[in-house]
């Protein structure tokens, strides 16, 4: 599989590691037990797109949103994460 | 010339006769020349039984003259570089090649196993399963040793493998798998049209099937046109070609494996070079133009020696001018096999009679038999008369009913043949039937991959051109390669007829699978007995499972399934398509990743003076630390750690602690990012000290810890453990990015920048102040526990130094620039001189933890939380962290839980070991009642007896109880006391003071 990291250009899978489910948000600290359950431990088993966490440890550093089909490893979109790169976000 | 070659032809071939080789088979020493491959080799010298049978040690020989050979497998090379199950028709004759037949004992041509053929009956499909089911327990006593002895192929060499292997990536806009024409005429285009172009052939020569059958392409002889095509591609600086080079798989976005066999065509890999190399190739489009393979028909006797692919036989006639036999009968059900009729009498051969199973024979073939003098039978073969010498005797029914018999030394066989869609199906695509030519081929390919010529079903020689031409041309234009592509090659397409025969009743056995000895009966004996998938008929009957994964015998295995079961062909379907489509060495896959080099070796900034020193080096990680510095008249690992140990605690030691990870983390949300990712606050923490952090994981359990420095306002030092160091930044890049992608924060690793020195011992003051610039102040006031700022070294080197202690002494840990850590491990023994300083290794670090109770890996073990380890009034209730809400939930804060204490046996002289379990005295040791383990142990040299420390179920409720250590493993039990886990200066006077 290859990735085309938005900031390296377009690398192998070895450089990259999985991490999940891009889509579970962080609760806010005062969300309460049940939502930092859900966030921690429940997980869709998507046959499909799903959006998911990688991370380019053998390259940049960066935290990757990537888009990527379970089923064929297709992948159609990779954007880095909030925060990768340099700039702080709305600066 | 030494040999006779009494099989080689006069003239032509694409042999070099004026490089004449010689080599050894069974022992026996014969001629050959450049450019025979082992096979075309024993076929020249008229040897034809070349090995046994898998599980009925039958006579084999030759039948192909491709990767796709079942049955001539031989052993290459001898001692270390010994290589089983090597094609005899791929392996390319070198001087000294030395090759043994396989599966045979004590010789090929006595065989005592040969008995196996009276035992056929439990050898039937799934014998495994059926003769050696019961008693259980015979299965690994008996049966299976008896299995391997009388089963199997060759022997694997049992040493290490002396030579090298290599692994390389390849980027190009368009791979081409196969030279064949398709592939040539694919270059062609592809390359003319501007692409970067790798073409990749298994075999030693350009040309595939040209090579054996010739034909006229754009009016010139086809040996003249490759010559000419492959001259124009040599000029094309873009295009890379790779003869010996197989692509095997195909792997996602557009990579590809290939291996190419360097070096093994030549006796010994030359110097500084290696063996084979596993190449991964990125390309944009891929053609595959990897031809088609002549199928066999299966018929009783069809694995004497002499039944040869009527193909094969054209190729070692035409290119190597080797003949198989003298007198060759055919059976064909197609037009194609007629050329090997063709071929026999250009070389002078005898064809002996042309059986067809069509009922009609074009009248070219009709004058051609007459004009040769031998008949045309239409019927099948149902019949060889012949043992290990070879076919002696035909027999032939013929249509109608009659019977016939031809003599003959050889059997040539065509049954139509099957396109290779192995790389088109891998992704798991199926193949589609074709009825016209009875095949399978392609149905759609991987993203980017296209088949074309024979791969792709169109067998004839203009259809190739045309199809590989068309292909490469569309795959340099998809790669926004847009030059002009010139002229199409162009050729005649021969004639095509074809008659499906799959399988001919007859008496005996009749192999589907040579390689695996699978004969058409354990096929239809697997469908009567419930076997309705081909995924299952494959495994029962092993049918297609050997090392040529059925090159030759899946399609014939499917279509015999077919007849019995009332399907048809597609209906039955095909199994899953793997790769690798040939086999690939293991040593290539592991390239260079193997003994010192499995994987890289992290030498600290001392490690060169610590060798010097004699140190005993351990590995953690891919770290080499050093363990322990023995001194002469030590008589083991313990003195010499008691030693060092007291040397700290009495004096001065010091230690490289480099290993630990280390990240800067720099801006003026630095504080504010640190207290969400520890569960203690640090932007409390004031600049120039240093806090003890812990961090959980977002489910509560502890992550990691380790010191991390306040230097300056908007910069913080952090330390983690030598085994997560990778993992922390990883984590903590995760934080910074994804979770609080707000905070002006930003993280440098910087392990590798900083060789970092823990010094410790009442006199490490006395030492450090040798080592660091008067100017600088510290004294317990200027410099107090965990103070941490940058200082100046004698000589006016930038440095940082913190005060922090594992080992409970008056400690620091400096940190210079890691050129300097060789440096300054000496400057250290030396200013230490006068103080009797002591390099202590790992192994007195970790007496020194337990002693003073510190928990490290073994106690941050993945299920310990932070209470577990005592350290739970450190979680800060006044801000959000990770890890914090999960941290509260009930189990983890249940009151039994398993929590660090201090043991020690009650018998001081007893040694202590880690594992043990913990029970309550009294009880009989079991899981009802383990009530934990030990975790780490030392022996104490300022308590003269072995310590520990241990998870045990309330552990700190419990101290003074005495418990059991039942250690089932080692067979021990005896009586610990549950203690206090900080057994040396409780109070911590001597860290302070
Ligand atoms: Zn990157």
């Amino acid at each position: 599989m290859r990735i085309v990291c938005p900031f390296c250009g377009e690398r192998e899978l070895g450089e990259f590691t999985y991490l999940g489910d891009a889509k579970p948000q962080r609760p806010a600290a005062d969300a309460g037990e049940d939502a930092v359950y859900d966030y921690v431990y429940l997980r869709d088993n998507i046959a499909g797109v799903m959006s998911e966490h990688w991370y380019h440890g053998g390259g940049c550093r960066a935290w990757l949103k990537v888009t990527r089909n379970t089923l064929t490893h297709e992948i159609s979109a990779v954007e880095p994460a909030a925060g990768a790169g340099a700039a702080k976000v709305g600066a | 010339m030494r040999g006779n070659q009494a099989n080689r032809l006069a003239a032509g071939g694409l042999v070099d006769r004026s490089e004449e080789i010689s080599f050894r088979f069974d022992g026996k020493t014969f001629f050959g020349f450049k450019g025979d491959t082992l096979a075309s080799a024993l076929v020249a010298n008229g040897v034809r039984l070349v090995g046994r049978s898998f599980k009925y040690h039958r006579p084999r020989g030759i039948l192909t003259a491709g990767s796709e050979e079942p049955n001539a497998l031989v052993e290459l090379r001898s001692g270390a570089r010994r290589e089983p199950n090597t094609k005899a028709t791929t392996a390319e004759l070198y001087e000294g090649l030395d090759a043994a037949s396989q599966n045979r004992w004590p010789s090929l041509n006595f065989d005592v196993m040969a008995v196996n053929q009276l035992f056929a009956p439990i050898f039937v499909a799934g014998f495994y399963y059926k003769t050696f089911m019961w008693p259980a327990k015979f299965w690994e006593a008996i049966y299976e040793p008896a299995i391997r002895r009388a089963a199997g192929l060759g022997r694997a060499a049992g040493l290490p493998d002396p030579d090298h292997y290599d692994k390389a990536w390849a980027h190009c806009d368009v791979v081409i798998a196969g030279s064949g024409p398709a592939g040539l005429a694919a270059a062609l285009a592809a390359g003319r049209g501007g692409a970067r172009v790798i073409l990749c052939e298994e075999d030693f020569v350009l040309g595939g099937r040209l090579l054996a059958d010739g034909g006229t392409i754009d009016g010139l002889p086809a040996a003249e046109w490759v010559a000419r095509a492959v001259a124009e591609l040599t000029a094309m600086p873009d295009v890379r070609i790779m003869t010996r080079t197989t692509l095997f798989g195909v792997y996602d976005g557009g990579t590809y494996g290939a291996i190419e066999r360097v070096n093994d065509h030549l006796p010994v890999p030359p110097e500084h070079q290696v063996r084979q190399r596993l190449w991964r190739i990125v390309a944009k489009r891929c053609v595959v133009a990897a031809g088609s393979i002549e199928r066999p028909i299966v018929f009783a006797g069809n694995d004497t020696p002499g039944v040869m692919m009527a193909s094969a036989m054209r190729s070692y006639i035409n290119r190597y001018a080797a003949t198989p036999s003298r007198r060759i009968a055919l059976f064909t059900n197609n037009e194609d096999g007629w050329r090997t009729a063709e071929t026999a009498i250009a070389a002078g051969l005898q064809v002996a009679a042309v059986i067809d199973a069509r009922p009609d024979v074009s009248p070219a073939h009709r004058s051609l038999a007459s004009k040769g003098g031998f008949p045309v039978l239409h019927g099948s073969v149902n019949g060889v008369d012949g043992g290990k010498n070879g076919v002696r005797k035909i027999s032939v029914s013929l249509t109608g009913g009659a019977r016939a018999e031809v003599e003959a030394d050889g059997l040539a066989v065509s049954g139509g043949w099957n396109p290779a869609v192995g790389l088109t199906s891998y992704h798991r695509g199926r193949p589609k039937w074709r009825d016209d030519i009875a095949a399978f081929v392609p149905d759609g390919a991987p993203p980017g991959m296209i088949a074309a010529g024979a791969a792709n079903g169109a067998f004839g020689l203009g259809a190739c051109l045309r199809e590989g031409f068309e292909a490469g041309a569309a795959a340099a234009r998809d790669a926004g390669r847009s030059g002009s592509t010139g002229s199409m090659p162009v050729a005649n397409d021969e004639a095509f007829s074809l008659m499906p025969v799959w399988h001919v009743a007859g008496k005996g056995k009749a192999f589907v699978d040579q390689q695996h000895d699978v004969t058409a009966s354990d096929v239809e004996l697997a469908q009567r007995e419930g076997f309705q998938s081909v995924e299952h008929l494959k495994r029962y009957t092993t049918l297609g499972m050997a090392t040529d994964q059925g090159k030759t015998s899946n399609v014939a295995g499917l279509a015999i399934m077919a007849a019995v079961s009332g399907k048809s062909i597609p209906e039955t379907g095909t199994t899953i398509y793997r790769p690798p489509y040939v086999p690939v060495a293991i040593g290539a896959f592991a390239g260079h990743h193997r003994d010192e080099n499995f994987h890289a070796t992290r030498l600290t900034p001392s490690h060169h003076w610590a060798a010097e020193q004699g140190a005993i080096f351990v590995d953690t990680g891919l770290w080499k630390r050093a363990q322990w510095y023995p001194r002469a008249g030590e008589k083991d690992w313990l003195e010499s750690v008691t030693r060092e140990v007291k040397a700290v605690r009495g004096g001065v030691g010091f230690c490289d602690v480099s290993t630990l990870g280390k990240i800067d983390v720099h801006g003026p949300d630095a504080g504010a990012f640190l207290d969400r990712v520890y569960i203690n606050a640090f932007s409390s923490l004031a600049v120039g000290k240093a806090r003890y952090g812990l961090m959980l994981r977002e489910d509560g359990i502890v992550y990691d810890d380790g010191t991390t420095s306040r230097l300056a306002e908007d910069h913080y030092f952090l330390t983690t453990t030598t085994a997560k160091a990778g993992l922390v930044m990883q984590h903590l890049e995760f934080c910074r990015q994804v979770l609080f992608p707000e905070l002006d924060v930003q993280l440098t690793s910087v392990s590798d920048q900083w060789a970092q020195f823990s010094i410790a011992g009442p006199k490490a003051r006395d030492l450090l102040k040798e080592i660091v610039d008067p100017a600088e102040d510290l004294s317990n006031e200027g410099f107090p526990f965990m103070g941490a700022r940058a200082v100046k070294l004698r000589g006016g080197l930038k440095a940082r130094l913190f005060r922090i202690s594992f080992s409970g002494e008056m400690a620091f840990e400096i940190s210079v620039p890691a050129r300097y850590g060789e440096a300054m491990a000496r400057n250290l023994m030396i200013a230490g001189k006068p103080f009797g300083v002591t390099p202590y290794g790992t192994e007195a670090l970790g007496v020194m933890r337990i002693e003073k109770g510190h928990v490290a890996g073994p106690e941050l073990n993945g299920t310990t939380t932070a209470a577990d380890l005592g350290l739970g009034k450190m979680m800060s209730t006044k801000k959000d962290f990770i890890g914090r809400v999960m941290a509260g939930r009930e189990a983890l804060v249940a009151p039994n839980r398993q929590v660090v204490v201090g043991i020690k046996p009650t018998d001081k002289a007893r040694r202590l070991r880690s594992g043990a379990h913990i029970v309550p005295k009294g009880e009989t040791p079991g899981p009802d009642n383990d009530q934990g383990y030990v975790t780490s142990v030392c022996f104490s040299p300022v308590l003269d007896q072995w310590i520990g420390l241990g998870l045990v179920e309330r552990g700190r409720e419990r101290i003074g109880e005495i418990v059991q250590a039942h250690d089932p493993l080692r067979g021990e039990d005896y009586d610990v006391e549950l203690c206090n886990s900080v057994f040396y200066d409780p109070d911590g006077g001597r860290q302070r003071g």
